[in-house]
């Protein structure tokens, strides 16, 4: 089972994992990470903007290379764009699998692959003020762990 | 006609617009020159990617868009 979107409205992602587990009979392990909007640095807003013929036919192809790669029974991968308070949920990946590895696996080659190399831009207000996230040359190390 | 341009992310500011329509077609060099300059120079860094039509160009100075294309300018993405 395989599930990719974008979501233009707050999600809960307890819910959509309860969904998708229950889409995946016979697993034997699921492993899920939620992204929120961090609450302990000042920022009001956090604003995800995409660009739609990009964004989410790279996830599709991230989805697809996730499938050839590890061993998975199904995958959930879910990206918010829009403005956002802190606290709320910004992504959720989770794997279902026969066997563990793959599913941990699998969610952490998705999100080093969303944040490093998905179309997505974010600026955070603070103070009132709007402001660009630069890359940050973590991501690009996180990626290259997957080469 | 015309070739809609977008400028996304920290692009939209340094242009001071989403958007432009420039005369088609539009090469590199008509790029270039249609843009303001502190996006031209943006557009000169390899880190900087161009599409048309919906797809990432390998070599953006090959772009040649044409009547009704649209072309996306992508700096490069947020991350953490």
């Amino acid at each position: 089972m395989r599930d990719v979107r974008l979501l233009a409205d707050a999600f809960d992602p307890g819910a959509l994992v309860e969904q998708f587990r229950a889409t995946n009979p016979g697993l034997g392990g699921i492993c899920t990470f939620v992204g929120e909007v961090r609450s302990d640095t000042g920022v009001e807003v956090l604003e995800l903007s995409h660009y739609e013929p990009l964004t989410l036919p790279s996830m599709e192809e991230l989805a697809d290379k996730a499938f050839v790669r590890f061993d998975l029974m199904g995958l959930l991968m879910i990206h918010r764009v829009g403005q956002m308070l802190p606290g709320e949920p910004i992504v959720c990946v989770s794997a279902a699998a026969k066997h563990r590895r793959a599913a941990i696996d699998a969610v952490d080659y998705c999100m080093d692959h969303l944040k490093a190399a998905a179309w997505f831009w974010k600026r955070e207000k603070r103070d009132g003020e709007w402001s660009w996230i630069e890359p940050r040359s973590d991501d690009y190390a996180d990626l290259a762990r997957w080469k | 006609m015309a070739v809609t341009v977008l400028f996304l992310g920290p692009l939209r500011d340094l242009a001071g617009a989403e958007s432009g329509e420039f005369p088609a077609p539009l090469d590199w060099e008509g790029l270039l020159s249609s843009v303001a300059p502190e996006v031209a120079e943006q557009l000169r860094q390899e880190r900087v990617n161009v599409a048309c039509a919906g797809k990432v160009l390998v070599h953006k100075t090959s772009l040649n868009a044409q009547d009704g294309d649209e072309v996306a300018l992508l700096p490069p993405v947020s991350g953490g």
